[in-house]
């Protein structure tokens, strides 16, 4: 047996023990974001639990797995302990081994490499990716939707600026920064204000040389290489780790990752990635624990703003609640309209998809008839691509919660 | 040293009783943080009030039999719930959700029809339902729907006329089956269902196509999957169309009344402030020389203690994983390792007859007059700690028609109890 195959074995034997644990109450259909919108998705404990016991070496007849966006609402609200989000996500995996990774998910799954190729030629990049035409051919070609929502190159990396950038201010409190692709090469701006947050408050941050975590190839089905790219992100960080030092991630999909999702559904059993992955945070649940022991500063100004809050389906997946909003609670003049909904449909690249689409969108708009309901003048997202999607699904700029501590600190 | 707190009150648990005792303490203007494993069992409720139904013979009036019970059983959670407390917590719940009215009081129960046409004890109930109390009709239709795969009128009706009659009431049922629009879809489940009912083409369709059907009934039945949210107006809508009264009759899961009732309780917990962390297991209390400081709960990648001033446990009994019995027979609170009130090492839990009254059946925590877990010496475990629900034992829900009762009042007494010693 290879050290692969002991990998993705213990992996699936971890949780797929827990659909034992199914007494096929359906609280999980109940809650499925997908299943509620389109009949190509029967819902997670028939996908899940359910056709589980049927799945064998064999090749499935049963597509419907596909449907699953993989925005882990199912295992969230399960009140049994069943794992249905991460059998499922292994189950797709090993049926697009059988039949084959399409091309499209292949280069989708590659955001790091996207990231690299763009940023150079960051102008041409964002012309030629913003053109219709383009846009219709690439949909024909390979699938990914004309109208999805794709990110801008930013033409700067954030990588670049913090090597440039002279060194924190010796303090005795060092955090190591987590970036993620998307903060690298479309919204390095909000790695600077992390950064800023981060010093404000007496932190000298790190931020190390990394890479992909591996998690868009992970939720396309592609575990091999999805392993490889999540322990060379380990390699980078797990130094720090040893010497005791929390790693803050924004990008609040890519830090579940490392904390659960790389353990759970890659199956990647791994003395390094274990030790990053108790010292990760999300920088919400970092700060907002700062907060209860009285140690963030709260310095804040006014922000006199009306803003809503969507917590993502990943972010819920760190089972924190939603500290965001509690760091909301300290800043003086900040309205806050909290949206009850579970997903705005994207779920990483579920969306970009020729055929998911229009699921995605039906999936997103309740959150966007809230967000146009309530008008606000920023819509907060902790997630990268959904900010993308909301913007996309509602005309209105969507921003992370490090964004409003930043501007109330007047940093 | 005083320690910072991440909230007042940690609330886990988020069935019925969890989420009466957070929304109480949240709109008291305590901070809140409810920790839970996963959507509480309410979605899969019927969301009637089930107060006293069996006693063990059928109970007319649960207020009325409330004195005799107790003193029958006095280990019953009921001994500890006085006739003002469970009144004060039925019209607490009628005035959090009116966006669901609910009707009835503690002192009358109505009969009502399950899915399966047993006319059930009930006291309190939403208003979309009580028209099925067969106390009041003599001739009914049951209306099921061909797609819906869980719901046979036929079965319905003819158990209902039957038990009707053992009950000395003359009742006619008559069951008819309807073809609904849903586009070539053949298994159409309650959830779905409602979803369709929120169109107003659907209900309009399917309304005229029963009225077309109905003769000189009184009333008609239908699967409760008459709307989610909008259940108010889909169901006074539907009713005009059919022309006669409508009555909803709830389902096996997914229970869309139940899923009505928790998502109103949950937006008034939110409304007032409370906090909801979900998927989230608490492992065990977090303690300061012996007291009780917080619950440790495990989380992605790690587990961190919540602090608080006062911890309510709303975690359910065995059916829900509050309390877990090993195969040796071993008896374990799961979430603060709580002594459990159980049969004991010597005894049997469970007796030959499959519908005898088991010994595991009241298996729970024992408590003091204000809901304190307590040991065998009667005294509490952790002073600001209540236990709330399905957890406390001595009770037999599922016999007695209880459970809802229960719930709701020592949710309501739990968040009384904390909210004397905040003031």
């Amino acid at each position: 047996m290879t050290a692969e195959h002991t990998e993705g074995w213990q992996g699936l034997e971890l949780m797929r023990g827990s659909l034992d644990h199914c007494v096929k109450c359906t609280i999980c259909e109940t809650a499925c974001p997908v299943a509620a919108v389109t009949p190509l998705f029967p819902g997670p404990k028939y996908v899940g639990p359910q056709a589980e016991r049927f799945r064998t070496h064999e090749p499935s007849v049963d597509s419907s797995l596909d449907y699953c966006s993989s925005c882990g609402i199912c295992t969230l609200s399960c009140p049994q302990g069943v794992h249905v989000a991460e059998i499922n996500s292994q189950a797709r995996a090993a049926m697009k081994k059988q039949r084959g990774i399409p091309l499209r998910d292949q280069l989708i799954a590659r955001s790091g490499l996207e990231g690299k190729l763009g940023t150079p030629v960051a102008p041409l990049a964002n012309l030629v990716l913003g053109n219709s035409l383009v846009r219709a051919l690439t949909e024909r070609t390979i699938g990914i939707h004309r109208d999805a929502p794709l990110p801008k190159f930013a033409g700067r990396t954030f990588q670049g600026w913090a090597r440039r950038r002279p060194p924190s201010e010796t303090t005795t409190d060092k955090v190591v920064y987590f970036h993620g692709c998307s903060t690298n090469y479309f919204e390095p701006g909000l790695g600077r204000m992390t950064v800023a947050v981060l010093e404000h408050n007496g932190f000298s941050v790190v931020v190390p040389p990394q890479d992909c975590c591996g998690l868009p190839l992970q939720s396309n089905g592609i575990f091999d290489t999805a392993r490889s790219y999540v322990r060379r992100l380990v390699a980078h960080l797990v130094p720090y780790a040893r010497q005791g030092y929390k790693i803050v991630a924004t990008s609040t999909s890519c830090g579940l990752m490392l904390k659960r999702e790389a353990i759970e559904i890659l199956g990647v059993a791994d003395d390094d990635l274990r030790l990053v992955s108790e010292h990760t945070y999300d920088i919400c649940e970092f700060l907002a624990d700062l907060a209860a022991d009285g140690r963030l500063r709260t310095d804040f100004r006014p922000v006199p703003l009306k803003i809503t809050y969507h917590a993502p389906c990943q972010q819920q997946g760190h089972n924190i609640g939603k500290p965001a909003l509690d760091l909301f609670d300290l800043v003086p003049g900040l309205t806050v309209v909290e949206l009850d909904r579970a997903c705005c449909g994207i779920a990483g690249t579920y969306g970009l998809k020729r055929e998911k689409y229009d699921i995605a969108m039906q999936v997103g708009s309740g959150l966007f008839a809230d967000i146009v309901g309530a008008n606000p003048d920023l819509s907060i997202c902790d997630s990268e691509t959904c900010r993308w999607q909301i913007t996309h699904g509602t005309g209105k700029t969507s921003a992370h919660p490090v964004e409003i501590l930043h501007r109330a600190y007047g940093l | 040293m005083t320690e910072t707190r991440h909230a007042d009150v940690v609330v886990l648990g988020a069935g019925l009783a969890g989420l009466t005792a957070a929304v109480r303490l949240a709109e008291a203007g305590l901070k809140v943080v409810t920790v839970a494993k996963g959507l509480g069992s309410l979605r899969l409720a019927p969301a009637t009030i089930d107060i006293l139904g069996y006693a063990p013979q059928r109970v007319d009036s649960p207020t009325a039999s409330l004195p005799g019970f107790v003193a029958a059983h006095p280990q019953h959670p009921y001994s500890l719930v006085s006739a003002q407390v469970l009144a004060a917590s039925v019209s607490w719940l009628k005035d959090h959700v009116d966006g669901y009215s609910y009707v009835g009081e503690p002192s009358t129960n109505m009969l009502l029809p399950t899915a399966i046409g047993v006319p059930r004890p009930s006291a309190v109930v939403p208003k979309t339902m009580v028209g099925g109390d067969i106390r009041d009709l003599s001739t009914v239709a049951v209306a099921g729907l061909r797609v819906l795969k869980d719901f046979h009128p036929a079965l319905a009706a003819e158990n209902l006329q039957a038990a009707a009659a053992a009950a000395g009431l003359s009742l006619q049922v008559r069951p008819v089956m309807l073809d609904v629009p849903v586009d070539g879809e053949v298994d159409v489940g309650t959830l779905a269902l409602a979803r369709h009912f929120s169109d107003k083409k659907f209900r309009t369709a399917v309304g005229a196509e029963l009225r077309r059907a109905l003769s000189d009934e009184q009333a008609v039945g239908v699967p409760a999957v008459l709307g989610l949210d909008d259940v108010q107006e889909v169901w006074s809508q539907f009713t005009e169309e059919v022309g006669k009264p409508v009555f909803e009759i709830p389902t096996i899961p997914p229970s869309v009344p139940g899923m009505r009732l928790a998502a109103l309780l949950q937006a008034r917990f939110r409304a007032a402030g409370g906090r909801l962390v979900l998927g989230a297991q608490a492992t065990g209390p977090e303690l300061r020389d012996g007291k009780l400081v917080g619950v440790r709960v495990a989380a992605a990648a790690r587990e961190t203690p919540r602090l608080c001033r006062w911890v309510v446990l709303a975690t359910g009994g065995l059916a829900s994983g509050g309390i877990d019995v090993d195969l040796a027979g071993h008896a374990a609170e799961t979430a603060l390792g709580l002594p459990v009130r159980g049969p004991g090492a010597d005894q049997a839990a469970f007796l030959p007859s499959y519908l005898a009254d088991h010994p595991i059946d009241t298996i729970g925590l024992t408590v003091d007059a204000n809901l304190r877990p307590a040991g065998p010496d009667g005294e509490p475990v952790y002073q600001n700690l209540r236990a709330a629900g399905a957890i406390i034992g001595g009770a037999r829900p599922w016999r007695e028609k209880s459970g809802d009762g229960i719930s709701l009042s020592t949710g309501y007494l739990a968040a009384e109890s904390i909210l004397q010693e905040a003031r």
